[in-house]
């Protein structure tokens, strides 16, 4: 059956409360996911005091701080600090977000922070997504044709552009398919929200010549056929997308191919 | 463990060439369903608590006897398909899989021959 209880070595305990700053008077206290895999310990959860004070706006700016000035072994991923990398995805306060654009005010409490849940840990909050880019990998993310290449340049009209209007924003940030349960219970053979709206991306994109091999691709009970419109993805997205809806698009154009 | 690349433990096999009919003969039989559940449960309900006699009376009828076949064949093709998606969703072991599959398309088929039989057992001895 599926996993429901932790096991031994995964099961997190309480960890290290660090010292709060000295001289500060608006803390704001963060509790963050440790797990290091050179010492053999099981994960643990870690406090922090953070001076609201002298601190960006920011989920990131705050983790930013804990590393620069409490506590430098903590690790995270982070690049562009403004919602197009998709490096600092992270499970803050119970949902998967970019912590560079999630801000603080938006948490009531005390901040908690975990890595992407059901993905393998490497240290921390950094999470393991091989396996996740090479389903990203297999939809074959590239315009695939068969004509000869014109001259100039492959023509869209500015209708059919418009179709790639909230799917060529996505990130790969992997929030949407870290959240979605299917993808959690089956995530070894069912390509996930973010793989399959990708996938859409390319199916309805005019100047592509491999529609139906796409299609043909995909069909398959577990590769696309685990989603049960469940919407955390769509719910979660921190891009505001819906790979939900792009999912269900490609449902109907397997559809719309035997009818 | 062993060396295989990420590439290649996504693309596995490759796929399988099904899943649209099993989603799309789900959707179906649940929009059957919803009229087929109205129309069989009035005079289902109708005749229950008033003994044997009045299950015959009502299913003597053809077309309160022909509702009752087609709600018991939608309902356990529905709940076959449905059960399926669970089990493949939720048992991941091979063998478990395969065997409770197994049983889940036997009991549905049992169950809903057995009900079909009943109903025109009652229609023709009448």
């Amino acid at each position: 059956m599926v996993q429901l209880t932790l096991p031994k070595n995964s099961q997190m305990r309480i960890g290290k409360t660090w010292p709060k700053p000295e001289g500060a008077t608006n803390l704001r206290k963060f509790q963050i996911y440790r797990w290091n895999p050179d010492d053999g310990e099981n994960p643990r959860v870690d406090t922090y005091f953070v001076d609201m004070d002298t601190c960006g706006p920011m989920v990131l700016d705050a983790l930013i701080k804990i590393k620069s000035e409490i506590d430098p072994t903590l690790t995270f991923r982070r690049s562009c600090r403004e919602g197009i990398c998709g490096s600092c995805a992270m499970n803050i306060d119970g949902g998967n977000q970019l912590a560079c654009i999630f801000g603080m005010d938006e948490v009531k409490g005390d901040v908690k922070i975990y890595p992407l849940p059901h993905m393998p840990v490497v240290k921390d909050l950094v999470p393991d997504l091989t396996h996740f880019y090479a389903q990203h990998a297999s939809i074959k993310p590239w315009l695939e044709t068969k004509s000869n290449t014109p001259a100039k340049e492959w023509k869209q009209s500015i209708e059919d552009r418009e179709k790639l209007d909230g799917l060529y924003e996505c990130v790969m940030c992997a929030c949407c398919s870290t959240s979605c349960p299917s993808y959690w219970w089956n995530g070894d053979r069912y390509l996930g929200p973010a793989a399959l709206l990708h996938a859409y991306r390319w199916i309805i994109d005019s100047r592509d010549e491999a529609t139906g091999e796409r299609l043909d691709d995909l069909h398959d009970p577990f590769k696309l056929y685990r989603c049960h419109t469940i919407m955390n993805c769509t719910k979660t997205c921190p891009k505001g997308l819906n790979p939900a809806k792009a999912i269900a698009e490609v449902k109907k154009m397997m559809i719309s191919r035997t009818h | 463990m062993g060396f295989k690349t990420a590439y290649a433990r996504v693309h596995g096999s490759g796929s399988a060439g099904e899943g649209s009919h099993h989603w799309w003969s789900q959707r179906m039989t649940s929009v059957a369903l919803i009229p087929l559940t109205l129309l069989f449960i009035v005079p289902f309900g109708r005749a229950l608590g008033s003994g044997h006699d009045a299950f015959v009376a009502t299913y003597s009828n053809l077309w309160h006897a022909l509702v009752a076949i087609l709600f018991i064949i939608a309902v356990f093709a529905h709940l076959q398909q449905g059960l399926q998606t669970v089990l493949e969703d939720y048992v991941p072991n091979k063998a478990a899989r395969t065997v409770s599959l197994l049983a889940n398309t036997l009991l549905c088929w049992a169950f809903g021959v057995a009900g079909v039989l009943s109903v025109a057992s009652v229609l023709f001895s009448a």
